[in-house]
């Protein structure tokens, strides 16, 4: 079963996305640290680290795709699943600093030490062994997705409304990591890492392995979404995007169905904040900014939702542009994402590779010369999206 | 042996000097000058004394003393109220007021003051003040009797009670003379109704004349003691709930203005509008702009600043969304959560705008003169700023509620919402009712920054703190309902308000961001929710 599962996964252009994903996951490293640093194949040690960013953000917007472009929900606050995967992370990360801290303190991370805590409060315990701490990475978000979507899926809440609620989720989130009493580190988060499982984060190999570790989970997550939306159930799945009503009263519990794919999408979101907190080296409750998760969308939007490949592309194109756009013109970054906004909603309603998939299917339909085949192929194929809010 | 000697030399000294004062009490001036060889214990008698005498003049000195200005003369012992004058102190005569002349700082020997003896003063002036022909100077002799009563002042209180003819003074005097009452030797009976007295005052300072009092009354009267705090306590407390209630209301006013706009943009047309909050910026800058105007041109204008802030603010915001309907939303209908992006995008194009023009600092905006003050009202004080503004909203609310029931422009605006192909049938220009409703909105959005330019730092990020706010009001009172839109705002903010003191205000948010979840997942069209087919589809 799970032989099917994969193989139907692996469908024309996720094998290829796949296989350059595990290309770079060997290539990038490799040129980091087999060439010598005057060679031009050379990558520098910040270069790996910021491309491993972006791919931590790609699974976020992968997650997201699953979610908005399979099953119809908006969700405004993925960035705080996102936070509380990096979180989880964090914690684990602040133990291993052990006595290294400013304080010295072998026990208590140092802002405790500062704010004259005693003991450590009992979420922090357990946060010490990496697989306890890899656990958290997947149960805190899929367990905050599971209540929140529990509540909110049983009694019918979606379109516009769902998108304001998980917004208030995450503003409520930052409101609460900001506060000091929480014992999260407060205003400044964690950060002042030192290492991993021993390996020193700083070094470059350990930073060359994150970046491999991301795109790895990366390719395997989109197997994963792949083999669920190419399922039977990814088939009922798109029911319910296009219309509800009619998938439950064909019996099917939409209920149930959206909670898995919330679930399971927050816990996507939860990895990519873990694999994103030791590249960056800081996690704070900023992560949790409602603007983040509105910017998660417009990375999915401008990929194209609805194709596991372009959120990637997306994400990786328009933080590319924005790392590009601060350096060079750091003024003009607002109005280029503004514009990025209202021209992708506007003229590419189903992103880069939505309106690549279109023109292709487009000229195959054009080759079977069938007419009404190609009239419907041409109006916006969006109709069945639409009819999803 | 030679010490028990000295001792009842001391104390023969003691007594000769206080009956030999005692002797002289009648002349004030004479009391002064012992004043200036008196140790700590005679000075409070001579001031006692000084007190009795029921002389005016002797205020200016005895405060003077409690400010340790208060010389004596080294060669003949008179006293001298004294001023810094350079190295040398001028020398006024206590009594009189008159100068007389300046001495060196060496000739002079300034008296002694502890904070007992200030204490003694302070209810020494209190009485003598009871007696000035000033009305304004009786009331608060009395206050300052009231407010560090003592057992000494009665028969004076008494004796101006007897005088006083004024109404408002005699009340403040029979309260002073009721705590003075409490720390005298007076019967059970009359110390009971000072109690009654007391505690009519209410308020904090009673309870503590109460409390002080209660330590030495007699056994018998703790009950009384006792249920005259509780009453007062319980006062206190209803006031405090009436104090949060209005800091909710003002909270919920200013809530009420961020979400109304909304409540057309989103309620009536269904536009998640996300650049709504950066419509209520640049109603916050306009202002500015307009008082820089008023400050360079026309400076006797700036009372009347706000007052045309408020058109300006409206046009320029009203223009805005009129651009923004016509340019992207038009395009967007009946997709709402592409409309969220596009706007979110607008927003961020706006707030760079304006942080390219005015800068990324705070501007400041100035109060005008009938905006800054406040006054009191029961136990409450008010801010006149905050009574502003919620009278300003709902003037805004209930306008806005007529121009959608009582004018032709509403009429086509509920039209359109409730059947848009009908109306259209029937000659509505849908297309422009929706662009004048957006921009109505919007406009409305800016008068909403003209107020809260008043109360908040106008910055370019003025705007992102109050869209989550607005979202959740417009969708917990429900959509396209605008009565909604006000019982919500105010019941938000009289939650907060409530649940701020016991929780601390950034908790306290959490739990309302929490509760309106779990409300929505009840009643997920919102508190007022429109009923009927056409809203499920």
């Amino acid at each position: 079963m799970i032989t099917s599962f994969i193989l139907r996964a692996l469908e024309g252009r996720i094998i290829v996305a796949v296989a350059v994903l595990l290309a770079v996951a060997v290539l990038v490293p490799a040129a980091n640290l087999l060439t010598p640093p005057d060679s031009a194949l050379h990558i520098p040690t910040y270069a790996v680290s910021l491309m491993g960013k972006y791919l931590c953000y790609a699974l976020l917007a992968l997650a997201l795709d699953l979610v908005w472009g399979y099953c119809g929900i908006l969700s405004l606050g993925h960035g705080a699943f996102f936070a509380l995967g990096g979180y989880a992370m964090g914690m684990y990360l602040m133990r291993q600093i052990g006595s290294r801290g400013v304080y010295g303190n072998p026990e208590l991370p140092d802002f405790m030490v500062f704010l004259n805590w005693k003991e450590l409060p009992w979420f922090w315990h357990g946060m010490d062994m990496f697989w306890f701490a890899m656990l958290m990475v997947l149960v805190v978000p899929g367990l905050l997705a599971f209540i929140f979507g529990w509540f909110a899926f049983r009694s019918r809440v979606n379109g516009v409304y769902l998108s304001i609620i998980t917004q208030a989720m995450t503003y409520a989130l930052l409101l609460a990591f900001f506060r000091n009493d929480m014992g999260f580190g407060g205003n400044n988060g964690l950060t002042d890492y030192k290492e991993i499982l021993g390996f020193s984060v700083q070094a470059d190999g350990t930073r060359a392995v994150l970046f491999a570790l991301s795109a790895i989970m990366l390719s395997l997550c989109l197997i994963i979404s792949s083999g669920i939306v190419r399922s039977k159930f990814g088939k009922v799945l798109v029911g319910v995007r296009d219309a509800e009503s009619r998938v439950r009263f064909l019996g099917f519990r939409v209920e149930n169905i959206k909670l898995f794919t919330f679930v399971v999408s927050a816990m996507m979101a939860g990895i990519a904040g873990a694999l994103f907190v030791p590249q960056v080296g800081i996690i704070n409750p900023g992560e949790f900014a409602p603007a983040n998760s509105i910017e998660v969308v417009v990375w999915t939007a401008v990929g194209g939702r609805g194709t596991l490949i372009g959120p990637i592309i997306g994400a990786i194109l328009v933080n590319g542009g924005k790392s590009f756009f601060t350096g060079a013109f750091p003024e003009a970054w607002l109005y280029a994402l503004g514009a990025l906004f209202i021209g992708v909603t506007l003229f590419l309603p189903k992103g880069i590779v939505g309106t690549i998939q279109a023109r292709t299917s487009g000229r195959r339909a054009m080759k079977a010369a069938v007419e009404a085949e190609k009239g419907r192929t041409e109006t916006p194929a969006a109709t069945p999206i639409q009819a999803a809010e | 042996m030679l010490h028990q000697f000295f001792r009842l030399i001391l104390t023969v000294f003691a007594v000769c000097a206080v009956s030999f004062t005692a002797a002289a009490q009648s002349d004030p001036k004479t009391l002064f000058n012992e004043l200036g060889k008196a140790d700590f214990k005679q000075a409070e008698v001579l001031i006692g004394q000084l007190a009795a005498s029921g002389d005016p003049r002797v205020v200016p000195a005895l405060e003077a003393f409690s400010e340790g200005d208060l010389y004596a003369r080294k060669s003949d012992g008179a006293v001298f109220i004294t001023k810094a004058s350079g190295a040398n102190l001028a020398l006024i005569d206590p009594l009189s007021g008159e100068t007389a002349g300046e001495a060196p700082k060496g000739a002079m020997n300034k008296l002694k003051i502890n904070n007992s003896l200030r204490r003694v003063i302070r209810s020494a002036l209190g009485g003598l003040t009871l007696l000035s022909p000033d009305r304004n100077v009786r009331l608060e002799a009395a206050d300052a009797v009231l407010r560090s009563p003592s057992a000494e002042n009665l028969d004076l209180v008494e004796a101006a009670l007897a005088k006083e003819t004024d109404r408002e003074v005699k009340a403040r005097m029979e309260e002073a003379r009721a705590a003075s009452v409490l720390s005298s030797d007076r019967s059970l009976d009359e110390k009971r109704a000072a109690i009654e007295t007391v505690a009519s005052l209410g308020g904090r300072g009673a309870v503590s004349i109460l409390m002080t009092a209660s330590g030495a009354l007699d056994p018998a009267l703790k009950p009384d003691v006792d249920r005259a705090i509780g009453k007062i306590e319980s006062t206190l407390a209803f006031w405090d709930m009436g104090q949060n209630i209005w800091y909710g209301v003002s909270l919920g006013s200013v809530l009420l203005l961020a979400a109304i706009g909304l409540a057309i943009t989103f309620g009536v047309m269904g536009i998640i509008n996300m650049a709504h909050g950066e419509m209520v910026m640049i109603g916050a800058y306009a202002t500015f702009m307009v008082q820089e105007v008023i400050r360079t041109s026309a400076p006797h204008l700036f009372d009347w600043s706000l007052a045309i802030a408020v058109p300006v603010a409206f046009l320029i915001t009203g223009a805005i969304g009129l651009v923004i309907e016509r340019g992207v939303i038009r395009f967007l209908y009946g997709r709402p959560l592409e409309t969220l992006l596009a706007t979110w995008g607008i927003s961020l194009i706006l707030q760079q705008l304006i942080r390219t023009i005015f800068g990324p600092t705070n501007r400041e905006v100035g109060n005008p003169s009938w905006m800054s003050g406040s006054f009191p009202l029961g136990g409450l004080s008010i801010t006149w700023n905050r009574l502003w503004i919620v009278a300003f909203s709902l003037s805004i609310f209930f306008g806005l509620l007529l121009l959608m029931k009582r004018s032709a422009f509403g009429l086509q605006m509920r039209a359109v919402t409730q059947n848009r192909r009908m109306a259209s049938s029937m000659g509505i220009r849908t297309a422009w009712v929706d662009a004048f409703t957006f921009a109505l909105g919007s406009g409305i959005a800016g008068i909403a920054g003209v107020a809260l330019s008043q109360i908040d730092n106008v910055s370019p990020n003025l705007g992102q703190s109050y869209i989550i706010d607005s979202f959740m009001v417009v969708v917990f009172g429900g959509v396209g309902n605008l009565w909604g839109t006000l019982v919500g705002a105010l019941s938000l903010g009289v939650l907060n308000k409530f649940l701020e003191p016991s929780v601390g205000a950034v908790l306290g948010k959490i739990l309302v961001l929490v509760l309106i979840i779990l409300f929505i997942q009840k009643r997920p069209r919102g508190l007022f929710a429109l009923k009927g087919r056409a809203i499920e589809a």
